[in-house]
């Protein structure tokens, strides 16, 4: 997003929570948490200056762990209350952050429109394909076949592909990342706070207590990154990522997938920032006089 | 006390063909010419086609209420034979009834126009618009102009307005209507002036000239504006979409951001992170929409957010009838959403208390951090009535208990975003300083906003929240009385009803044997409900009648669980019209007839 604040020079105790996490041992989330809070350390980016949004859910409990603002708020809603205080706050660097089923259940219809108003926060959507917190039910993201409490005889259904939606909602930036590699997560991660517009961030995870299989040796198996496989790969163009999103070869692309500058992102098109950058909660609310009188008159 | 002289006019179409701007011109024609009017649009959720109609009263007094019959019917659309009859049955006996020339009236028109005494006034609308304006639409502003003329109401008025109205396309146009509206006036004038026998209020110009014409929503929307309110964010739902649109048409303007969404959900969500980081925000729909928006205000109360919603009212359950009035969500707006938290509910019944709702609202918000329902209904949002622009003041703004940065600055120990205090409202300080970083919770939190199932934490956090429903209830407008205050009977009313109610006591009243019978008591905030006012003004109270337009009384309902209190007799309508004065009057003298026959006993 386009960053306006001054950036400050921040370690790992400025984001230290008092908090004690209820995460699993060997949770996935572990791993995304210290990829976030890297990438804010080198992007330059205090706790006081972030607003992380939530949903609920194993992954939406994050702020709750690190020493930042933040808001946890309602399943599948964290994009769309993201993008209300974006739009009254563009100062704060925003960023929303849920699980697959949060993200891509939901809050798939709210996603997929901010996407194509390239509404210029991050999403990090946290995928390890299964909901933690319910305790083991199959999600938007599981694979076909994978048996649960409300899938006892498998999932029918096909999963959802995030990047694919992203790219065809318009996203202007797509990037996936592994809760097992949180130093290449956090390179993602950070080109996605300096992208201007829309950045939607998958990083896949483990969920060591109810979806065993997926382990972080499963994941190695079957994840490549992108440009170690094409060192040509361009990120800027959109037929290339549509088909490595499509390519359905049992294992996942990572890295920047997708890539835009080109789009302007939505509150430079707002009427009420066209004049002023000023934040709308920073400027005064006193009417003056004679505009408000001229409100009045056009009644009479 | 006698009857105001009123005069009553009909303009009747196909949706689509001009009714209701041209009830809103003529409306602002009248209000110029020195009378005091009541305009309503009566339309069908439909585009085209269909049949609307607008209404508009005009007096020498003020009016509140438009009554069931009416002096003029113009008429654009009698090939709807079935409406049309319906609409001269709401003629009086010598009422005039205008229609273009050239269209064929089949039989039944004829036939309802002679029982009720009627006279018919062909007027060639689509020819002189035609031959005048070039345009078949144009034979609109003929029919105005034939009313206009008819009433003997100088040209000038009707010539600024269409001159005003038209200025915006271009100054060929306006000419032209200009033009065609001479054209109208001179032939209703020549025609019908004589046709025309009521008696018409006398004008004062002094009066009503410069008085504003302003609907309900509008009335909202302002008030928010000058409230403070610069978020909005809203899904399109009839009758509250019009709030939204005060505020898109001005945005730059006014330096409001606005955004239409992809639902009422993402409508709140929005509104509610943007309330989050200190915007004084709000949202606008109606039930269905308010429905989709429940979830949400849970977020809010708990986590104690500012946030204003807007419910105009229209007929449930469901899809319902869209474009009707109704009064059926009073105790869903009430007990929304799981869980128990503070919210605060206004109903206001005219279009001053609608711009006093709307400024109250985000101060109340801000001050007690919970949010605010205002719930008016499809009448209030199109109803206009001219008021007096003294009345709309630049409010005192209300930021509630803020954290300023300076005190941030200074403050040694840890901020604390839920601080426990007395009145259960905690300072506040925005995102933004490095002394007031946090992270609250949906779930239940400690004073930091950390989350904590702890027992002892949730029981005192529960009592904080619910410290503030305490605490607003001076906050709340104590109902109030209209009429005498020794009636024999009183009309309990809330939200839109007031202006039925209120022109029909005075239409009642003002007959000699009546004087000062009855009266209303009018509720324009109702929760946290204001017992002790009430129960001081229920001591006034004799013979007491709950009007309502729901089925289940649901006022009623809540003066008994409230208030202890059960009304002697209930009003209730849920057909979605508006009820009338002359509805009101009859079932009030039903009630007098009953208690007679009781007290006899």
């Amino acid at each position: 997003m386009v960053i306006t604040q001054e950036r400050q020079k921040v370690t790992a105790k400025d984001f230290k929570s008092s908090q004690k996490s209820t995460w699993c041992p060997g949770c996935g989330d572990f791993g995304i948490q210290s990829a976030l809070q890297t990438a804010l350390i080198n992007s330059g980016i205090a706790p006081w200056q972030v607003l992380l949004v939530s949903g609920i859910g194993c992954g939406s409990k994050l702020p709750d762990y690190i020493n930042a603002n933040g808001y946890m708020t309602l399943h599948g809603r964290g994009t769309t209350i993201a993008c209300g205080a974006h739009l009254a706050n563009p100062k704060l660097v925003t960023i929303s952050i849920g699980g697959d089923g949060d993200s891509l259940g939901m809050g798939l219809g709210h996603a997929v429109h901010n996407m194509r108003r390239n509404m210029d926060i991050v999403q990090i959507i946290e995928n390890n394909e299964v909901y933690g917190l319910t305790k083991g039910q199959y999600s938007p993201t599981s694979k076909r076949g994978f048996r649960t409490t409300t899938s006892p005889e498998g999932a029918i259904e096909f999963a959802v592909n995030p990047l694919a939606i992203g790219l065809a909602a318009g996203a202007t930036f797509i990037g996936r990342g592994f809760s097992g590699d949180p130093k290449f997560t956090a390179d993602i991660i950070q080109q996605a706070l300096e992208h201007k517009g829309y950045a939607l961030v998958e990083v896949l995870q483990t969920c060591p207590s109810y979806n065993k299989l997926q382990s972080t040796d499963w994941y190695k198996e079957y994840s490549y990154k992108v440009l170690e496989e094409n060192a040509n790969y361009n990120c800027q163009d959109p037929l290339q990522a549509f088909e490595l999103a499509l390519k359905d070869d049992g294992r996942y692309p990572m890295g920047i997938l997708y890539k835009n500058d080109n789009r302007p992102t939505y509150i430079e098109q707002v009427p009420a920032y066209k004049e002023s950058q000023t934040p709308i909660i920073e400027r005064p609310l006193k009417i003056e006089a004679e505009f408000f009188a001229n409100l009045k008159k056009s009644y009479i | 006390m006698t009857q105001k002289k009123r005069i009553s006019i009909k303009i009747a179409g196909a949706q689509g063909q001009g009714a209701g701007s041209g009830g809103q011109g003529l409306s602002k024609v009248l209000k110029r010419a020195g009378y005091h009017v009541f305009g309503v649009f009566d339309f069908m959720s439909l585009i085209k086609g269909g049949h609307s109609f607008y209404q508009i009263s005009f007096s020498n007094e003020e009016l509140h209420a438009n009554t069931e019959k009416f002096h003029i019917l113009l008429c654009f659309d009698p090939q709807n034979t079935e409406e049309t009859v319906g609409d001269i049955e709401t003629l009086n006996e010598g009422g005039l009834f205008f229609v273009d020339d050239s269209i064929a009236l089949k039989p039944e028109i004829t036939v309802a126009l002679e029982k009720v005494g009627a006279k018919l006034c062909p007027i060639p609308m689509i020819k002189l618009g035609f031959e005048i304006g070039g345009n078949r639409i144009m034979g609109n502003t003929v029919g105005l102009g034939a009313i206009v003329g008819t009433l003997g109401i100088p040209f000038d008025f009707l010539d600024q307005v269409v001159q005003q109205n038209f200025a915006k396309k271009s100054k060929e146009i306006a000419a032209s209507n200009s033009a065609v509206a001479q054209a109208g006036y001179d032939y209703g004038l020549k025609n019908f002036g004589d046709s025309f026998k009521f008696e018409m209020p006398s004008p004062d110009k002094e009066k009503t000239a410069e008085k504003m014409l302003i609907n309900g929503n509008e009335a909202i929307a302002f008030g928010s504006y000058a409230g403070g309110c610069r978020f909005v964010s809203a899904y399109p739902m009839t009758p509250g979409t019009s709030v939204f649109e005060w505020f898109t048409k001005n945005n730059a303007k006014l330096g409001v951001v606005t955004k239409h969404t992809e639902d009422e959900i993402a409508a709140i969500c929005m509104a509610i992170g943007a309330g989050q980081v200190g915007a004084r925000a709000m949202t606008s729909t109606s039930g269905g929409g308010f429905c989709l928006m429940v979830e949400a205000l849970g977020l809010a109360g708990m986590t104690e957010v500012p946030v204003v919603i807007v419910n105009a009212q229209r007929g449930g359950p469901s899809t319902g009838l869209p474009t009707r009035t109704e009064q059926s969500d009073l105790l869903f707006a009430i007990n929304a959403s799981h869980g128990e938290f503070p919210r605060i509910v206004l109903t206001p019944g005219t279009i001053e208390q609608c711009y006093e709702a709307g400024y109250r609202a985000h101060n109340l918000a801000a001050k007690y951090q919970t949010p605010v329902i205002i719930l008016t209904d499809l009448l209030l949002s199109e109803e206009i009535r001219d008021t007096d622009p003294n009345f709309y003041q630049l409010p005192q703004i209300d930021l509630g208990k803020m954290v300023s940065v300076a005190e941030l600055d200074a403050m040694e120990e840890p901020y604390l975003r839920y601080k426990f205090t007395e009145d259960g409202v905690s300072p506040r300080a925005l995102y933004g300083h490095p002394k007031s970083v946090y992270a609250p919770s949906t779930d239940e939190h400690d004073e930091t906003g950390h989350i904590t199932e702890d027992a002892t934490n949730r029981n005192k956090m529960m009592e904080k929240r619910m410290q503030k429903h305490e605490s607003c209830i001076n906050d709340i407008k104590a109902p109030e009385f209209f009429g005498s205050d020794n009636a024999d009977l009183t009309l309990i009313v809330w939200g839109s009803t007031y202006g039925a109610t209120r022109e029909a006591i005075e239409i009642f009243n003002a007959d000699e044997k009546n004087k000062e019978k009855i009266n209303l008591l009018h509720y324009s905030e109702v929760w946290p409900f204001p017992l002790e006012a009430t129960k001081s003004a229920l001591k006034k109270v004799k013979l007491s009648v709950c009007l309502e337009q729901n089925y289940t009384a649901q006022f009623a309902r809540l003066l008994r669980s409230e208030a202890d209190y059960n009304v002697d007799h209930k009003i209730n309508k849920y057909d979605g019209r508006q009820i009338t004065p002359e509805e009101i009057i009859r079932e009030v003298k039903k009630i007098f007839a009953q208690s007679l026959v009781s007290s006899a006993k």
